[in-house]
């Protein structure tokens, strides 16, 4: 260590700190204690009183960096939202694909900007409407889609061309993105003008959110698929959404959420290295996806630190030369888990404050959820207060006419900094125990959910985590007062009576040698699933034709249950 | 209490948001029961199967799909079809006020929604399984 000149300017703002604390500090504390000994971020990382220069001194200015330049972290574009506000999309999806057509339709006119799909439980986990594991669950949770037909009525009247629309499906997300393709093609549309995002991570599936079909291999070979395949045909579409939403509302902490998604994302990008396409003819088209939970300025800083471990990775690991590949880009949602049944009204509130990190985290699409979503789907009405959130963030709170306006506080540079060092520590320590596919089946990552969970449900029990109105403020004798979003019976039968005309419709013969096709390109990995999914869907074939026949050559994956 | 008390919980049907079965999967276990999870996607009959096989005192059925009135009969029906009237049915989850008081009328002794703080999902099953007596 050099001994350090007199005048140095940190030796001097060490000595005012020593100073602070043993003057004004101590005699405060004489007088009344802190609420405690130590506090920490929702995520357990330790915090001090405040924090100074000292705290963010080691670390290179660089890495703050401007907006638009590597390593992002003070955003992915130098002007952000003085030019264009983020996405508002809100997702939505229930009934047919009629119905959700209308609640789209209804939200454009509100003012939202971009469409996101929710689909039902069988259309998630590859079943037809009329398979016996369906029943209940047809259009209950998002809308139901079989065939081609069901993704013309979802997208009626919807110019594709002109509003970018996301698909939030995994396992069978490959299916989807052939139906929308062919619907584009069929409608006359530039594939290469379609923008959009089909989800299609399937290892967070495996982690966290348990829709899954096919064992890993043949899962992770069909992101490959989509993503060599929309590099190659869709020039502005997002292949994939690299999600760590559904690993935080697992119960991961946000720690786990960023490092845990940054491992899929490079098992991703390996994957699709080895087909010999170059790192950044298909880097810039990946998305990801994040939540914004309730501590205000982890979050922050959280979405500062993914885009700087992500521009470091692509550019360090995989040799990325593209600025284009090193920008993250992520669509935002607020936590769905936080939301309560008591007092529900309250929940916009979270959702404001949730939803007002993101957009200083540098959002580039958001959804806020409704206030009723503890209850049920949300109504009309309650998505529209949810729009509405983000307009008032967006038009009336001044937080968008400047870029990253808290870059350069030394508490959100040094948890950002915290962020980074930890999610690289995890990264290691995933390669040396064999990396993520690996440790995906021997239930790694499932074990630190399922810890980080258990602990937050002691916390809430005992009070350390106060959530209002479940552990504090409680209002006994409370009635709900809302009309939640009515599940319409008929919904199951419109749609089963669709899916079989079309199979009494189609030419079944052309449907078998297809299928008969499927199975040749399926054992081959070295081909793409794309085309043929895409032949298939025009020609009728529905969701479950093909998830059914292909499960007669990979077979399915059942986990090991870890708790 | 003697014996410890043997729980199945269960998750039936595509529904695999399983953060809150595993999260009571565990505070029962530390409060001394013996706990066996079937794991996701189960059936109404393998769930009824499991839980006469493993003969449990309580078997709890996880859903937040909203299948829950299309489910929960087809247990009751397969618990009955096996002549089985001792083991105390619980359903935990997310699900309407009206769709629990319906529940319970078909014969689920309990729901218990989200957000019940595990010392209370304790409390009520050894308060069922003690009013059930010995068997």
């Amino acid at each position: 260590m050099n001994t350090k000149p007199a005048n140095d300017p940190q030796l001097a703002l060490e000595t005012q700190v020593k100073d602070w604390e043993g003057k004004e500090v101590a005699s405060f504390l004489a007088k009344q204690q802190e609420k405690k000994a130590q506090f920490f971020t929702y995520g357990g990382l330790p915090l001090k009183r405040t924090y100074t220069a000292l705290d963010i001194q080691n670390h290179p200015a660089e890495d703050i960096g401007l907006p638009g330049r590597f390593p992002f972290t003070r955003g992915p574009y130098p002007t952000m939202y003085r030019s264009r506000t983020w996405t508002m999309r809100q997702i939505a999806g229930f009934g047919t694909g009629e119905d959700t057509n209308q609640r789209f339709k209804y939200l454009i006119s509100q003012g939202q900007t971009g469409l996101s799909t929710d689909f039902d439980m069988p259309t998630l986990m590859g079943y037809d409407s009329d398979h016996p594991m369906s029943e209940g669950e047809v259009g209950r949770e998002g809308v139901a889609i079989d065939t081609l037909t069901d993704m013309e009525a979802l997208l009626e009247g919807i110019d594709l061309e002109k509003i970018s629309v996301s698909l939030t499906i995994n396992p069978s997300a490959w299916i989807l993105l052939a139906m929308y393709v062919a619907l584009a093609e069929k409608r006359g549309y530039d594939l290469n003008k379609l923008s959009g995002t089909i989800q299609a991570d399937i290892l967070k599936e495996y982690m966290a959110q348990k829709e899954y079909v096919f064992p890993i291999a043949p899962s992770v070979r069909i992101v490959r698929d989509c993503i060599t395949y929309a590099a190659q045909h869709m020039k502005r579409y997002n292949p994939i959404n690299v999600s760590g939403y559904h690993i935080s509302e697992a119960g991961a902490s946000p720690l786990h959420e960023i490092a845990f998604t940054m491992c899929n994302l490079i098992t991703y990008v390996e994957e699709v290295l080895k087909t010999g396409m170059k790192v950044d003819e298909f880097a810039p088209r990946l998305a990801f996806f994040f939540v914004s939970q309730t501590d205000f300025f982890e979050e922050i800083a959280k979405f500062r630190a993914a885009r700087r471990v992500y521009a470091k990775i692509m550019r360090d690991r995989f040799g990325a030369t593209n600025p284009e590949s090193m920008r993250l880009r992520f669509h935002c949602q607020t936590a769905a888990a936080t939301l309560t049944k008591p007092q529900y009204k309250i929940n916009i509130v979270r959702t404001a404050l949730q939803a007002l990190a993101a957009v200083l985290g540098g959002a580039q699409s958001l959804h806020t959820n409704g206030m009723d979503e503890a209850f049920s789907i949300p109504t009309e009405e309650a998505m529209k207060i949810a729009l509405r959130t983000q307009q008032i963030i967006a038009e009336e709170a001044h937080v968008t006419e400047v870029v990253d306006p808290l870059g350069g506080s030394y508490y959100l540079e040094h948890l950002t900094n915290e962020f980074e060092r930890k999610v690289f520590e995890i990264i290691d320590e995933v390669a040396n125990s064999g990396g993520t596919l690996k440790l995906i089946e021997e239930g790694w990552f499932q074990r630190h959910i399922a810890d980080f969970s258990y602990e937050q449900a002691l916390n809430k029990q005992s009070g350390d985590k106060p959530v209002i109105g479940v552990n504090l403020f409680q209002e006994s004798g409370e009635v709900a007062d809302l009309d939640t979003h009515p599940h319409d019976p008929t919904a199951e039968h419109r749609q089963i009576d669709r899916l079989q005309r079309v199979r009494r419709e189609r030419d079944q013969d052309q449907v078998n040698t297809l299928l008969d096709k499927l199975v040749i390109v399926a054992k081959d990995d070295q081909q793409n699933m794309l085309p043929i999914t895409i032949e298939l869907v025009r020609a009728g074939a529905s969701m479950g034709d093909i998830i059914e026949r292909l499960k007669t050559v990979w077979g399915t994956y059942r986990e090991v249950p870890v708790f | 209490m003697t014996n410890k008390i043997r729980i199945l919980l269960a998750k039936v049907g595509l529904d695999g948001h399983d953060r809150g079965v595993k999260i009571v999967a565990r505070c029962l276990r530390d409060a001394g029961m013996d706990v066996v999870y079937t794991g996701l996607h189960r059936s109404p009959e393998e769930v009824v199967a499991a839980a006469v096989q493993e003969d449990v005192d309580v078997l709890g059925v996880s859903l937040l799909s909203g299948a829950h009135m299309t489910i929960f009969p087809k247990i009751i029906a397969g618990l009955k079809a096996r002549g089985v009237d001792d083991i105390i049915l619980l359903g935990g989850g997310v699900m309407p006020d009206e769709d629990v008081v319906a529940l319970k009328k078909m014969g689920v002794h309990e729901v218990l929604l989200q957000d019940t703080p595990p010392n209370t999902i304790i409390q009520t099953i050894e308060r069922l399984v003690a009013e059930r007596g010995d068997r």
